[in-house]
């Protein structure tokens, strides 16, 4: 990706959040700032990128659309209306900063209206806010051009005939509607965790939370995802270039990414000093643990399993009580863990790291005979996720106050995080 | 129950259709008590509806057997007994309401649920102008 096209991309969420509120309609937002790029591609290359990108893409994608109201047979009133709300292309360049980031959380909540499908809300935010291309967002999702194409415009068409309102929800509805947001752009993370091919919307769902994070600042569930997600991504490097990824155990510890993993345990310190615990910023928590060891051996498993029995309290899920068992058979032997997992069989017909996590518990027991269904079931995926990545269908939980005792994972954290063994 | 009119701002209308299974629904009032509670619980929803302007028009309906298609002008051939679509869910009743955008009429779907133990469908009209008030339909 070039200079040009990366500018654009991270200008495509403001700009379309902006001439979403100038214009108060989201299908005249887009053509917009489609046009408004068109002209960038021809003239930023010879002319350089200008100092303020988003502002001058609001500005010329904001005279493009007036032109275009103008002319059209009805668009006197629009016209008029738009000429109130804002007079002149200079006021569009300068109401950068905090104007602009209402604007973009605004259409953030757009796209992530829980009374649009969660495909349509994917499709939303990767094209309105990350500034993907529709045959971008095609491919990662594997469905056609004009499927997407389609999917987005009945998406775009629900939310202006439906009248779903382009504003921040009330503080009523904030929790409810933050965690639709919070788990769009975590399925967005797993869905570029899933594929090689689509590592790209790894990039994309960090930046979104990101973006989330900047501006929510006081939402730690927001600083958790960001957490969680860094941590994970941390990793990645010692998952392997071949199609079977390296399971956590085998990982090559040193090809970690040391800076995402100094990042991450930042964002978890600020949670844990927050004390105001929820699903993702537990998430973290245990992923926090893992990075912090140095080797398999060394995982401090009493930890991550206190962890897992917090985030039973807030997300009872079977994939997390499976995540639970598996911490259990590091600190209890797999004995114990074993009858747990079959327990969870039923929950969880043909969900692949059961399958695997049964073979290991039993290969551990030496029950070489029953692993066979079990380890080829798991094969495709070789127990390939961290415990607790896939447990992200937060349901409707309300973030509760921590429980008394989990506030001893502050030390453990922070010595392991910046002491002698990193 | 007069229909209201917002001059001030612009209201939005949305249909919110309230879906019955065929049989017996779950939770349904049976007993002549909890009739009388369901339709104290309907009574005040609706007039909160009023008080604000958010009620337009609304009621239950007969149910399918009482239902006739036509299909022309010609009543004698296109004609038919019964619903457009034979299924086991058809619409109950109805309200046409006032609401700002789909927030505020999803929040009223709510209530409506909440009064009356069935589903809601919650469907924006395109347009309106020419909806009769209650008392032009039944003049």
């Amino acid at each position: 990706m070039d200079e040009v096209e990366r500018t654009f991309r991270h200008a495509h969420g403001q700009a379309v959040a902006t001439l979403a509120r100038i214009f108060n309609d989201l299908s005249l937002a887009e053509p917009a700032a489609r046009d408004a790029f068109a002209t960038a591609v021809d003239r930023w290359p010879r002319e350089g990128i200008p100092v303020n990108p988003t502002g001058w893409i609001v500005a010329t994608a904001r005279n493009r659309a007036v032109d275009t109201v103008r002319r059209a047979a009805r668009g006197r009133e629009l016209y008029e209306q738009i000429a109130a709300t804002a007079p002149s292309a200079a006021a569009a360049l300068r109401d950068g900063g905090a104007i602009m980031g209402d604007d973009q959380l605004r259409l953030i909540f757009t796209c992530c209206h829980p009374a649009l499908r969660i495909e349509h809300q994917v499709a939303l935010t990767l094209r309105l806010v990350a500034g993907l291309t529709v045959t971008e967002i095609a491919r990662a999702f594997l469905v056609s051009e004009p499927t997407m194409a389609k999917r987005l415009v009945r998406a775009k068409y629900k939310i202006k005939a439906a009248h779903i309102p382009y504003r921040i929800p009330n503080e009523a509805d904030l929790p409810d509607r933050l965690r639709a947001a919070l788990a769009v752009v975590y399925l967005v993370y797993n869905a570029g965790a899933d594929n090689r091919e689509r590592a790209d919307l790894r990039g994309e769902a960090i930046r979104l939370g990101r973006v989330l994070d900047q501006l929510m600042p006081e939402e730690p569930e927001v600083a958790g995802l960001l957490g969680l997600m860094l941590l994970s991504e941390a990793r990645v490097p010692a998952h392997g270039g071949a199609s079977d990824v390296v399971i956590l155990r085998d990982q090559d510890r040193a090809l970690w990414d040391r800076a995402l993993i100094i990042e991450g345990h930042d964002i978890v310190r600020t949670c844990i000093r927050r004390g105001r615990p929820g699903p993702f910023q537990l998430q973290a928590a245990i992923q926090a643990v893992h990075c912090a060891a140095p080797t398999f051996a060394e995982t401090d498993w009493q930890q991550i399993l206190a962890l897992y029995d917090q985030l039973m309290v807030m997300m009872p899920t079977p994939v997390v009580a499976l995540n639970r068992a598996i911490a259990l058979a590091e600190t209890s032997g797999p004995q114990i863990a074993l009858a747990q997992v079959d327990e969870l069989a039923t929950d969880l017909p043909g969900y692949h790291l059961l399958h695997a996590t049964r073979g290991t518990m039993l290969r551990r027991l030496g029950h070489d005979d029953s692993i066979r269904p079990g380890r080829r079931a798991g094969a495709h995926r070789a127990g390939a996720e961290l415990p607790g990545t896939r447990a992200w269908s937060l349901g409707s939980l309300r973030l509760t106050p921590q429980p008394p005792g989990t506030v001893r994972v502050v030390p453990d954290v922070r010595h392991q995080a910046a002491g002698p063994r990193q | 129950m007069c229909p209201r009119q917002h001059e001030e701002f612009v209201v939005n209308q949305y249909l919110l259709s309230l879906y019955e299974s065929e049989g017996r629904v779950e939770g349904a009032p049976m007993t002549a008590e909890e009739m009388q509670a369901f339709m104290a619980r309907v009574i005040a929803l609706e007039d909160e509806m009023d008080t604000n302007g958010t009620f337009v028009f609304g009621g239950a309906l007969h149910g399918p057997d009482a239902t006739t298609v036509v299909r022309g002008s010609d009543l004698d051939k296109v004609m038919t007994d019964g619903p457009f679509v034979e299924a086991k869910e058809h619409i109950g009743g109805f309200y046409i309401i006032n609401a700002e955008n789909l927030d505020e009429a999803l929040s009223w779907a709510g209530k409506v649920v909440d009064a009356t133990n069935h589903p809601i469908e919650v469907r924006p009209f395109r347009a309106t102008g020419r909806l009769p008030s209650p008392s032009d339909s039944t003049a």
